[in-house]
C-alpha cells in the first residue's frame, strides 16, 4: 500500500510542475504587451506600466521569472488581482466554499440517484424500467446544461414560482459566515427561515450541475453490474441462499463499485467545468463565475492563479480516488 | 450461431463480409439507427441551409419583434417558429445554426483525431523516454477541466468561432493520444507486426500501414463521441460569449442572446437548446451503436 | 423415501436461435448418505439439471418436471423465498472453478460466516468458532489467518477447500459437487476427492458428484448415472456398470479410460455431443454409435428394464465381451 502511494505521488510531482508551467506561460502567451492588453480601454500611465513590469518580472530572463513564480506558488503567493488589488490566493479561497458546497451537493445528488438507478436497471435488464432509465440517462448525458438550467428556471422558477432564480440565499438574511458553507452558516445563525432559503437556492444549481454526472454514473453502474452479475461468485452467493439484496446490493455492487469509483473521480473535472456554466447562470458566487468574470475583466493574474489552483484541486481529487480505489480493490491493497 | 451454408460466402469475400457483419450488429440497435437518420437529416440541413431557410438569418424584421411561433396566438406562418428580440426569423437561424455545429464537429474531430493519432502512434513506437514525456504532457492537459482550458485558450487567442474550435481540438486531443497509444502498444506485440518487421517494413510503414488499421475501431467510436462533445463545448463557449460572435446564428450564441427574455418569450430559449440536445443525442445514440458493433469485447453481452 | 427425487425434468433455454433443450426428461433420485455420480461429456446437461433444482439458472431458462422433492419439501410449488431457506442450508453446492467462485472483494471468513449468519442463529463469536472448526475439518492449516485472507491470496486447492467448508457450514443433507476437481492440479485432485468422500461418510450426507471423468467415478461412486445430450442414457450401481455397461455410450466412455486401454492408441468417441441445430431425429447417440442401424437413426429409443441399467437404447449390450469388442 505504501509503495502504491509513493508511486502515485511520483507521477503527481511532474504533472504538478507541468501545470505550473502552463499557468506561468498563460500571461506570457498573450499577444503583445500583456500589461497593455490587461489594461485594455482603461489605459495605463507610464509609471504604473513600469511598476507592473517590475512586479511581474517581465524585465528579467524568462527562467528567472519561472523560478520566481514557482517559489511564490510554493508559499501560496499567486500574485495580486489586477482589478481588486487583493491577493489572488485570498480571493480564490474566499469563494471556494461556495463552489465546494455546490459540487458536493451535486455529486451527492448524482451518486445517491445514479447508483441505485444503475443497479435496478441492471437487475431488470431488457425490461421496461431498464429501457426507460437508460434512455433518460442518455438524454441527460447529451444535455447542454446551460440550456437545461434556463429551462428549469422557466418552469420551476418562472411558472411554478418554487425556487429563486439566482444567488445563494435571500437578500433579507444577513448573518456572519464563519464556515463559508451557506447550509451550515444559515443553520447556526439561528435566523428563522434562513436554512430553508439556502436550501431553496441550492436546488436548481444542484440538479443542473449533477445531471451529467448522474447520467454517467447510472450508465457505468449498470454496465459494471451486468458484467459482475455473470461472474461465478454471484452463483456461489445465490447457492448460499442469499436474497436479492444480499446478491445485488452486497456481492455484486461491492465489485461493480470498483470501476464506478473511477468514473466518479473522473466526474470531478466535469463537475468543475460544469460549475463554470452553472455558477454563471445562477449568479452563484463561486470560483467558476469568478473565473469567467476575471476573463472578461482581463484580470489575468486572477485567471492564472485560478487555473493553477483548479488544476491542482483536480489532481488532488484524482490522487484521492486512486487511494480509495486501492482500498476498495483488495487485489491492489495487499497485492 | 453461424449457419454453415453462410461460411463459404463470407470467407470468399472478406471485406464486404466484415462490413455487412458490422451493419448487421448496428442495425439490431434501434436507437442507433434512429440516431443515424436524425444525424443524416442534420447533415442535410447543414448542407442545404441556404436553400431551405425561408429568410436570411441575420435580417432584422423590425415590425415583428419577439413574435411567437405560428400555433401560439399572435404567431403567423411567415415566421413558423417566431422571431427573436431584434426580429430575426428563428427557423432560419436554427437551420443555419446546424451548419455551424456541423462545421465545428467535423473540423474539431479532424484536427483532434489526426493530431492525436500521430502523437499516439509516436508514443507507442518511440523510445521509452519520448513515450513518457508525451504521456506526461497529456496528463498535464487532462488535469485541467476541458471547458476551463478551452475558455482560457480562447481568452489568449481572442473570442471567435475559429479560435473556439482550435481550443476544443487541443483539449480533446489527449483522449485520442491515449487511445491510439494503448491499442498500438497491444497490437505491436502481436505476431503479424513481428512478421512485417522481419520482412523489412520501415518504421513508418509499420506504424501507419500495419498497425494503425487495426487500432481504428476505438478511435472511430471516440470520433463519434467527441463530435458531440465538440458541438456541446462550442455551444457552451458561444453561450459564455467566447465562441461565435453575434449576429452569427450559432446555437450557443443564440441562447446567450436570448437569456434576458427567458421569462417573456420561451421560444427564443427553447428551440436552440432543443436543436443542440437532439443533435448531440442522435450522435451519442449512433456512437453507442458503433461501439457495440465494433467492439468485439462487448459484442456478446 | 428418497432424500431427493426428481422425475421427468426438462430445462429449456430461450436463445436467439429459438429454444434449446439442455435437459430432456431426466430422473434423479438419491437416498440419505448415498454417493451418486452423474457422468457425461461437456454439454450433456449434468450441471444444468442440478442448477435447475437449486434454482440457480438465469431467467432465460424454463424448468418443467413431474416431481421435484427434497427432504419432504416440494421444490416445484415453492416460492423463491422458501427455496432460499433450504439451499445453502440443507442442500449445498460447490463448483468447477474455485478461484472465480469466491468473491474477490470479501475475505474467506466473511463469505463463510455469511452462510452461518443467514441460516443459523449463532452469535458473532460462535460463528467465528464454527468457521475455524470448519476450516480445520477441510484441512486448511492456520485457519485464523486464512479466515482473514482474500481469495486472490489462496491457491486453487485452498480455494476449493474454502468452498467445501462454506458448503458444509450448516451441515447439509445433500452436497452437489459440480466437477470439483477439473480445474485443479492432478496431485490436488486426489486430495480434494478424498476429502469429499471422507466428509461424506463422516457427516452421513448424500453427495452427488458431477464429472466427465470415469476414473473419478471408479474411485468413489456407489451408483452411477450416465447422461448424454440432456438425457439419462444409463443408470447402474458402480461395480456392474464397470463390468457390464449396457449403453454403447457408457461402453465407449469406459473404453476411453487409459487404465483399460488394450491397444497402443487410446480409443476415442468420434464426433461431438449434438448441439442446438444438429439434433438427430432418432437416438441422440446414433451418429457416433458403432452399432447404430436405420431404426436407431429414425426412432428415439425408450429406457430399457432396470436389469438392463435403464439403458436408453434399442439394442442394450448384453455381454461384457461385446462391450470390449
Amino acid at each position: 500500500m505504501l509503495k502504491f502511494l509513493l508511486s502515485r505521488l511520483l507521477t503527481f510531482l511532474p504533472t504538478f510542475f507541468g501545470v505550473t508551467l502552463i499557468s506561468f506561460a498563460f500571461i506570457r502567451a498573450l499577444p503583445g504587451d500583456p500589461i497593455i492588453v490587461m489594461a485594455g480601454e482603461r489605459g495605463i500611465t507610464e509609471e504604473r506600466h513600469a511598476e507592473l513590469v517590475r512586479q511581474f518580472g517581465f524585465d528579467r530572463p524568462i527562467w528567472e521569472q519561472y523560478l520566481d513564480y514557482l517559489w511564490g506558488v510554493m508559499q501560496g503567493d499567486l500574485g495580486q488581482s489586477f482589478v481588486t488589488k487583493k491577493p489572488v490566493w485570498d480571493e480564490f479561497f474566499a469563494l471556494f466554499p461556495a463552489t465546494l458546497e455546490l459540487s458536493v451537493c451535486a455529486m451527492a445528488f448524482a451518486v445517491l440517484l445514479g447508483l441505485p438507478a444503475g443497479v435496478i436497471a441492471a437487475v431488470n435488464r431488457g425490461k421496461f424500467f431498464d429501457r426507460a432509465l437508460m434512455s433518460t440517462a442518455l438524454v441527460g448525458y447529451s444535455m447542454p446544461i446551460f440550456w437545461w438550467a434556463l429551462l428549469l428556471i422557466i418552469v420551476v422558477s418562472g411558472w411554478l414560482q418554487w425556487t429563486p432564480v439566482s444567488g445563494r440565499i435571500s437578500l433579507m438574511f444577513f448573518f456572519p459566515q464563519p464556515t463559508g458553507f451557506m447550509l451550515i452558516d444559515s443553520l447556526i445563525s439561528g435566523e428563522k427561515g434562513a436554512f430553508a432559503s439556502a436550501v431553496q437556492h441550492l436546488i436548481l444549481p444542484t440538479v443542473v450541475l449533477g445531471t451529467i454526472p448522474l447520467a454517467v454514473i447510472a450508465r457505468q453502474t449498470r454496465s459494471a453490474m451486468l458484467e459482475v452479475l455473470s461472474e461465478d461468485y454471484i452463483r456461489t452467493a445465490r447457492a448460499k441462499g442469499l436474497g436479492p439484496f444480499g446478491i445485488n446490493g452486497v456481492h455484486a455492487l461491492r465489485n461493480a463499485l470498483i470501476p464506478v469509483v473511477t468514473v466518479i473521480g473522473l466526474s470531478v473535472g466535469t463537475l468543475l467545468a460544469g460549475a463554470i456554466l452553472t455558477e454563471t447562470i445562477f449568479s452563484w458566487p463561486g470560483i467558476g463565475k469568478w473565473m469567467v468574470d476575471s476573463i472578461f475583466r482581463r484580470d489575468y493574474p486572477a485567471v492564472q492563479g485560478g487555473l493553477l489552483l483548479i488544476a491542482v484541486i483536480v489532481m488532488i481529487v484524482n490522487l484521492t480516488v486512486d487511494v480509495v480505489y486501492g482500498f476498495i480493490n483488495p487485489r491492489i491493497r495487499k497485492g | 450461431m453461424v449457419d454453415a451454408s453462410n461460411l463459404p460466402a463470407s470467407a470468399g469475400a472478406k471485406r464486404p463480409g466484415q462490413l455487412s457483419e458490422f451493419w448487421r450488429y448496428f442495425k439490431e440497435n434501434r436507437g442507433a439507427v434512429i440516431g443515424m437518420w436524425v444525424f443524416a437529416a442534420f447533415v442535410a440541413v447543414a448542407v442545404l441551409a441556404d436553400l431551405i431557410a425561408p429568410h436570411d438569418p441575420i435580417v432584422q424584421y423590425r415590425d415583428h419583434l419577439l413574435q411567437p411561433p405560428f400555433w401560439v396566438e399572435g404567431g403567423s406562418w411567415e415566421f413558423p417558429l417566431g422571431t427573436d428580440a431584434v426580429g430575426r426569423d428563428m427557423l432560419s437561424r436554427l437551420l443555419h445554426g446546424a451548419r455551424f455545429s456541423f462545421y465545428v464537429g467535423v473540423v474539431v474531430v479532424a484536427f483532434a483525431a489526426s493530431g492525436g493519432i500521430v502523437i499516439g502512434l509516436l508514443a507507442g513506437f518511440a523510445p521509452k523516454w519520448v513515450d513518457t514525456l508525451i504521456m506526461r504532457v497529456m496528463d498535464i492537459i487532462l488535469a485541467f477541466p476541458s471547458l476551463l482550458l478551452a475558455l482560457v485558450l480562447v481568452a489568449i487567442l481572442g473570442p471567435s468561432l475559429t479560435n473556439a474550435m482550435i481550443a476544443i481540438a487541443i483539449v480533446l486531443q489527449p483522449h485520442y493520444v491515449r487511445l491510439t497509444r494503448a491499442s498500438a502498444l497491444s497490437e505491436r506485440s502481436k505476431d503479424y507486426v513481428t512478421a512485417a518487421r522481419v520482412a523489412g517494413a520501415s518504421k513508418l510503414r509499420l506504424m501507419f500501414i500495419t498497425v494503425l488499421p487495426n487500432c481504428l475501431s476505438p478511435i472511430i467510436v471516440q470520433g463519434a463521441l467527441s463530435f458531440s462533445t465538440a458541438i456541446l463545448d462550442a455551444a457552451a463557449l458561444g453561450f459564455l460569449g467566447m465562441g461565435a460572435q453575434p449576429p452569427t446564428p450559432e446555437w450557443g450564441t443564440m441562447l446567450a442572446e436570448a437569456r434576458e427574455f427567458i421569462l417573456r418569450a420561451w421560444w427564443v430559449v427553447t428551440f436552440p437548446g432543443l436543436a443542440i440536445l437532439v443533435t448531440v443525442l442522435a450522435i451519442n445514440l449512433m456512437g453507442d451503436g458503433l461501439r457495440d458493433a465494433l467492439d468485439p469485447k462487448l459484442k456478446r453481452s | 423415501m428418497a432424500l431427493l427425487e426428481i422425475r421427468d425434468l426438462s430445462v429449456e433455454f430461450a436463445t436467439a436461435g429459438g429454444t434449446f433443450r439442455a435437459v430432456d426428461g431426466v430422473d434423479v433420485s438419491v437416498d440419505q448418505g448415498e454417493l451418486l455420480a452423474i457422468v457425461g461429456e461437456s454439454g450433456s446437461g449434468k450441471s444444468v439439471s442440478m442448477l435447475a433444482m437449486m434454482g440457480l439458472l438465469p431467467w432465460t431458462a424454463t424448468i418443467t418436471a413431474e416431481v421435484m422433492r427434497f427432504d419432504g419439501h416440494d421444490l416445484l410449488g415453492m416460492s423463491a423465498r422458501q427455496r432460499r431457506r433450504i439451499i445453502g442450508r440443507d442442500m449445498a453446492m460447490i463448483f468447477q472453478e474455485p478461484m472465480s467462485s469466491l468473491n474477490p472483494c470479501f475475505t474467506a471468513g466473511f463469505q463463510i460466516k455469511e452462510a452461518l449468519r443467514l441460516h443459523t442463529d449463532l452469535d458473532r463469536r460462535a460463528r467465528h468458532a464454527r468457521a475455524v472448526e470448519l476450516f480445520e475439518m477441510v484441512g486448511i492449516p492456520d485457519p485464523e489467518a486464512r479466515l482473514r485472507a482474500f481469495p486472490h491470496q489462496l491457491s486453487g486447492g485452498m480455494s476449493q477447500r474454502v468452498m467445501i467448508a462454506m458448503a458444509l457450514a450448516c451441515d447439509p443433507k445433500l452436497l452437489i459437487a459440480d466437477e470439483p476437481t477439473t480445474a485443479l492440479d492432478v496431485t490436488i485432485q486426489a486430495q480434494i476427492l478424498e476429502l469429499l468422500t471422507t466428509l461424506q461418510q463422516e457427516q452421513g450426507m448424500a453427495l452427488i458428484l458431477i464429472t466427465h471423468d470415469m476414473g473419478v467415478v471408479a474411485e468413489t461412486a456407489e451408483r452411477v448415472q450416465v447422461q448424454y445430450a440432456g438425457q439419462k442414457v444409463e443408470e447402474q450401481p458402480a461395480i456392474p456398470l464397470f463390468s457390464t455397461p449396457r449403453h454403447p455410450y457408457t461402453a465407449a466412455l469406459l473404453a476411453a479410460l487409459p487404465e483399460r486401454a488394450t491397444e497402443r492408441r487410446l480409443p476415442t468417441i468420434p464426433g461431438i455431443v449434438p448441439g442446438q441445430f444438429d439434433r438427430p431425429p432418432g437416438c441422440l447417440f446414433a451418429p457416433r454409435c458403432r452399432f447404430a442401424d436405420d431404426r436407431c437413426r429414425s426412432t428415439p429409443p425408450k429406457p430399457a428394464s432396470p436389469e438392463l441399467g435403464l439403458a436408453r437404447c434399442h439394442y442394450p449390450l448384453t455381454h461384457a465381451a461385446e462391450a470390449e469388442a
